[in-house]
């Protein structure tokens, strides 16, 4: 039976072959739950009966979405965390740690192969790692921290080949833009995609990374990057789809005319290229997230605004997406630069991004970010007008005082 | 609109099943029976931001939850919404994050049943796993005010104001069982894994 990457991973967690459309009862390699989740979990957890983890060194609980606490509400939901994890000896990242997705792959709590469950909507980002990572909620959390077992649909695949070499000033945050428009917000819903092609196999771990992470955007289960040519710091088996695995839609793209991407107010699938929006005035410039805010996105802002400072009277917020992260542009000389040219640094977490603390947007303010979302109300103001792109447009955008691409 | 106001029909109360009884009638006296109001939002993609923004979702009260549900769609709909009432909405309802405090606090505003085109993954899932239930039905005529009932079990939905049936599409068994039992932790204590 020719099996996609999911119908292989999921196989091997159910202990028998399945297809998709099946229903299968999976074992899980691991669990993670940050603030915005953890609390109801751990709440349906002690109602399911929980006295322990079905295995404490395999929870990650990851106090990200509002860190440090904003108000007393959310200072009490972060000393729950830590009791809890206190007393089931599970892994807690506190505070400054950083974002989930990011602590997940940098401390190989997931790996190639493994199918990993997160109370989170982006925990596709793993499929960069050839995992099957799955967005769940917390009751489903809560019942695999107790059983260890989650139960899925195996999921159909979209197969999605992109080739041809990136422009200068383009990136996967590009692509993927671009992809989100093509599939739409629902274009992947209940199935899974695979990205694979020439484009995609040169491509570092943070770049896939990008994609994995944003298939979620397409309503997708997860987003499984092919892992030829992926690099890691430990030995893995790669899994391949097999050659005449059964896809429902094959798409193939050739990227090489692509110009870097926009995705305009209120979606992440109002993609248009920076061409029509060159001009276009804002007020703050967000660089963070689990999609953009790795060490090569630091050094794509740092290369544009190396001695030169942002345009006066905007903000630019940025939250790197780890503390290693930071501590390494820290050591490259990256953070004096963007802070030299003016940023302003918070606490690696994802703040802005969900509308949390740490840089809502006034009334009709323009923010130009490198997330994922730009839903209305996403940052916290539903008066504020989102639109998304890659980093360099970030940092660019910042300089010039409107939505621009960076000097070639 | 109060319980007073709503369109009536005379009917027979349905045969009970765990189901109907939690999308179906809420008030009966002698043979008049009242079907839950519909609130229609024929509008595709409502993410989880409009349902419950991300500012309102760290906490574990659920009035204060059910107090912002939906507000940047319509800031008026905890205010318009009965215990028991419907809400309608079209194609991939519930898009966007993991949170489960999206169909948490759309239940804790009273609403009973959930009828879209379709849903996004996660929001689905979660909405069986807290026991509302959640049926996609493709075509449909139903429009806010209208009265309607919801036969889970049989997948059928009843638009009493206009005198039509719309058939929903099937569940898996897995998903049947988990809102049979009131929800996934229910579940879970009933059979102590899955089963």
């Amino acid at each position: 039976m020719a099996q996609t990457i999911s119908e292989k991973i999921i196989s091997k967690h159910a202990g028998k072959p399945v297809r998709a459309g099946d229903i299968a009862i999976v074992h899980v390699d691991g669990v993670m739950a940050t603030d915005a989740t953890s609390p109801f979990a751990m709440k349906s957890f002690r109602e399911m009966g929980g006295k322990k983890l079905w295995d404490s060194e395999k929870v990650s609980l990851i106090i990200d979405h509002a860190s440090p606490a904003p108000n007393e509400t959310v200072a009490n939901l972060h000393k729950l965390m830590r009791e809890f994890s206190n007393e089931m000896g599970c892994r807690l990242y506190d505070i400054g740690e950083g974002i989930c997705h990011q602590l997940m792959v940098e401390n190989a709590h997931v790996k190639p192969g493994d199918l990993f469950l997160g109370a989170d909507s982006h925990t596709p980002t793993y499929g960069a790692l050839n995992a099957f990572g799955i967005g769940v909620g917390s009751t489903d959390l809560a019942a695999t921290m107790l059983t260890g077992k989650t139960w899925l649909k195996v999921p159909k695949t979209i197969k999605l080949t992109v080739n041809g070499e990136m422009k200068t000033g383009v990136t996967a945050k590009d692509v993927i833009l671009f992809l989100v428009k093509e599939l739409g917000v629902e274009g992947a819903n209940y199935q899974v995609v695979e990205f694979t092609g020439e484009t995609i196999k040169q491509m570092t771990l943070a770049s896939r990374m990008v994609l994995a992470n944003m298939s979620s955007e397409m309503g997708a289960k997860t987003g499984l990057v092919d892992p030829s040519g992926l690099e890691l710091p430990y030995s893995f088996e790669p899994i391949f789809p097999d050659p005449d695995a059964e896809y429902t839609r094959e798409l193939i793209f050739d990227i090489s005319a692509l110009r870097p991407q926009i995705a305009k107010p209120h979606s992440p699938e109002n993609v248009v290229s920076i061409d029509e929006l060159i001009g276009t005035k804002i007020h703050y410039a967000f660089l963070g997230s689990c999609t953009n805010s790795r060490l090569e996105d630091l050094h794509a802002a740092a290369d544009v605004l190396k001695g030169k400072k942002l345009s006066n009277g905007v903000r630019l917020i940025i939250a790197p997406a780890s503390k290693r992260i930071f501590n390494d542009a820290l050591k490259d000389g990256t953070i004096e630069i963007l802070s030299d040219a003016g940023a302003t640094f918070i606490t690696s977490g994802c703040g802005p991004c969900v509308g949390s603390h740490l840089g809502v947007p006034g009334d009709g303010e323009v923010v130009i970010s490198s997330t994922n979302r730009n839903f209305q109300g996403r940052m916290g103001n539903p008066k504020a007008l989102i639109y998304l792109g890659s980093p360099a447009v970030v940092a660019a955008s910042a300089l010039a005082g409107q939505i621009a691409e960076p000097e070639k | 609109m109060t319980a007073k106001e709503r369109p009536q029909t005379k009917g027979r109360r349905p045969l009970l099943t765990k189901w109907s009884s939690v999308g179906g009638q809420k008030s009966e006296t002698n043979n008049i029976m009242t079907h839950p109001t519909a609130h229609v939002y024929p509008v595709d993609n409502i993410d989880t931001d409009r349902i419950i923004p991300g500012k309102y979702t760290k906490t574990l009260d659920m009035s204060a939850l059910a107090s912002h549900v939906l507000e940047d769609l319509d800031p008026d709909f905890a205010k318009k919404v009965q215990q028991g009432d419907i809400l309608v909405a079209a194609n991939n309802f519930g898009c966007g994050s993991s949170r489960e405090q999206a169909p948490i606090a759309i239940k804790a505003s009273g609403i009973s049943v959930v009828v879209a085109k379709t849903f996004a993954r996660i929001f689905y899932r979660n909405a069986i796993n807290i026991g509302l239930p959640v049926v996609e039905v493709e075509h449909h005529n139903i429009q806010s005010g209208d009265s309607i009932s919801v036969d889970l079990e049989n997948g059928l939905v009843t638009n009493h104001t206009r005198d039509e049936t719309y058939q929903a599409a099937r569940m898996p068994q897995q998903m049947i069982d988990i809102l049979n039992a009131g929800g996934l932790v229910n579940y879970l204590v009933k059979h102590g894994d899955y089963v």
